[in-house]
């Protein structure tokens, strides 16, 4: 990407101002542009494939099926759903991701509180500890949960996971809630103490509604990464009714003979749709939740 | 805290007398109150610390049990005898985990250089505003907040020779490069291929994090860069690329660990292949696991992985935390 062009906001003019101020501009627009297509091009690519027929992806690309195909089927949007069952992996990532936001947002935002308002003994070695979580390998809990989950006969079962993949969520959430509830007045809190709550009436009365932005960030970022996971879904499920839908896309479409990339890429499109619609409705809070405290 | 101040204001007033909507006894106050917080405090982060433990200390434990131990579902009845150092020899030798170590490492290096640079550029785009920044901001976190197997299967699809667009506009410019095979075929193109669905899925991470970053250095210590008639470069160099020095690390570590770590798209891309070229750590250890079932050797593996993320990350922190306390 032209470095020189991103610049231009504080580059000194050196030649005559409005050339330079000109070209500056247009490069600036172009290295946008690129990004831009960069990012969204494959996508486009994906849904332009998801809506090509099976005998046009045995075609190959080019002449009628070019980079805008000149006839669309909608054969591999039915047959996903229809012949590989993609409503129950679907079905079974909702159920997962959305449990485990939950779960998620009730034990953050109670170690959150605690964290930032209750002085106890030990909290900069339990946010070190909760940080440490978030970095280890997930690939290194696989052998042991995989022994515990046979023994415990709940292998090839959904419900262990939401209780796993807290390992992705609670670290970033119950940061993101400790920074948020130190944000908030405590002047708040002690109004209503004084006047004679208990700690829980006020976290219940007083705090919990003014944090309802907070902890909003943290479910947005939550269901976003219990969404995602894949290792542990691999590692743990066998059976195809069973599965969660990132593992799902990744066993479709391969026949003996060739690999029917529209059937995938239906699979693809729909399970990046409430992904899509999540950030474009809340783009500043993942912004903020992501950044925040980080490096504060 | 705070706390201090209320001790004062309550400690004054009468038990806060003649309140009917209390059921449990007057609410404690001063040293009463703290007492009471803290042990709630105790009970609110309990949850957090046992389900962390629960999913990262248990299975660190188990692991370094079974890594001293026999234990292979293959051989079920074979007795999990103790075998000293047997599993950590297999894993080091005959199980190829110093070549994936070495492939891990390149890997790593090559993709955090990249991406902090490219992030970077990145981040001093959005960060400048402009007609269509939110486009900008948009079109790049849907690439980071899809799923990493949505980038693995997507760059799948891009680099199959008879569906993907990258062999098509490669053969507009050389007719040899219209049926190149990415992925399985040649051991460079291969990388090639999940180098950039890497990099697609996470250069956005980095922008985001560094945008941040520029985001909390105020307009003043540019305007007086400028006054002192420092060039775009120079005030680059001088002011922007130090003050940015806690996002840059924050990026740099968590980044580290992500690379060193990768496993969906490998998994998903190519399965380690061709032969076994592209088999990461995790990878590997996933094998061991999952498909050998040998949790001794696997189990010395992800010890060895546990070590080389906490090393990683001493370094880290030793290297940049003189800048913190500055």
């Amino acid at each position: 990407m032209t470095a020189s062009a991103i610049g231009a906001p504080h580059a000194a003019p050196r030649r005559r101002r409005n050339t330079g101020k000109i070209i500056r501009e247009t490069l600036f627009y172009l290295a946008v542009a690129i990004v831009v297509l960069i990012s969204l091009f494959p996508f486009y690519w994906i849904l332009r494939t998801s809506l090509l027929s099976n005998y046009q992806v045995s075609q190959g690309v080019g002449g009628a099926n070019g980079v805008i195909p000149s006839h669309l089927s909608f054969s591999a949007w039915k047959n996903v759903f229809t012949q590989d069952g993609f409503l129950t992996p679907l079905r079974n990532s909702l159920i997962v991701a959305l449990a485990c936001t939950a779960v998620t947002v009730v034990v953050a935002s109670m170690a959150g509180y605690a964290l930032a308002r209750l002085r106890i003994r030990g909290v900069a070695l339990i946010l070190g500890f909760i940080l440490l979580a978030g970095f280890f390998p997930v690939l290194a809990m696989i052998g042991p949960l995989f022994l515990l989950m046979r023994h415990l006969g709940i292998l090839d079962n959904i419900y262990p996971l939401i209780i796993i993949y807290t390992v992705y969520t609670l670290p970033i959430s119950t940061w993101l809630l400790k920074n948020f509830f130190e944000q908030i007045p405590s002047e708040l809190e002690d109004a209503a103490l004084t006047d004679g709550a208990t700690r829980l009436q006020a976290l219940r009365k007083v705090v919990i509604p003014v944090a309802v932005p907070g902890v909003f960030t943290a479910a947005i970022l939550s269901f976003i990464l219990a969404w995602n996971d894949f290792a542990f879904a691999v590692a743990f499920l066998t059976s195809p009714d069973k599965f969660t839908a990132p593992l799902a896309i990744t066993t479709f479409g391969e026949s003996q003979f060739q690999v029917f990339y529209n059937l995938i890429d239906a699979a693809v499109v729909i399970i990046s749709i409430p992904i899509a619609l999540i950030v474009l409705f809340a783009q500043r809070r993942i912004v903020s939740g992501l950044t925040a405290g980080s490096f504060r | 805290m705070a706390a201090d101040a209320e001790q004062a204001t309550t400690a004054g007033r009468p038990a806060t007398a003649g309140r009917p909507a209390r059921r449990r006894g007057p609410a404690p106050v001063g040293h009463a109150r703290q007492r009471n917080d803290r042990r709630l405090g105790y009970v609110l982060v309990a949850p957090v610390l046992v389900l962390l433990l629960a999913v990262t200390a248990y299975p660190l434990v188990f692991n370094l049990w079974n890594s001293f131990h026999y234990d292979n579902l293959t051989f079920a009845n074979s007795p999990h005898n103790f075998v000293g150092l047997r599993n950590y020899r297999t894993a080091l030798t005959t199980a190829g985990w110093l070549p994936s170590l070495e492939r891990t490492l390149i890997f790593t290096a090559v993709t955090i250089v990249f991406d902090i640079v490219v992030g970077l550029a990145l981040a001093l785009m959005l960060h400048r505003k402009f007609r269509g920044r939110a486009l900008l901001r948009a079109a790049v976190l849907i690439s980071w907040a899809v799923p990493t197997v949505v980038s693995a299967m997507l760059w799948k699809t891009m680099f199959d020779p008879r569906t993907g667009f990258v062999d098509y506009f490669l053969g507009a410019l050389h007719p040899a490069w219209s049926s190149l095979t990415w992925l399985n075929a040649s051991v460079a193109r291969s990388w090639v291929a999940i180098f950039v669905a890497d990099s697609w899925k996470n250069i956005p991470f980095v922008a985001i994090i560094l945008l941040a970053g520029l985001q909390v250095i105020p307009n003043e210590v540019y305007e007086a860069a400028k006054i002192d008639g420092a060039n775009w470069w120079q005030s680059f160099r001088r002011v922007t690329l130090p003050l940015l020095k806690p996002a840059l690390s924050v990026a740099l570590i968590f980044r580290t660990l992500q690379a060193l770590l990768v496993f969906d798209i490998i998994y998903v891309m190519t399965g380690g292949g061709p032969g076994t070229s592209t088999e990461v750590l995790a990878y590997l250890n996933f094998k061991y696991f999952i498909i050998n079932t040998d949790f001794g050797v696997g189990g010395a593996m992800s010890i060895m992985l546990v070590v080389l993320a906490l090393i990683v990350s001493a370094i880290y922190v030793r290297a940049f935390r003189p800048q913190a306390a500055r």
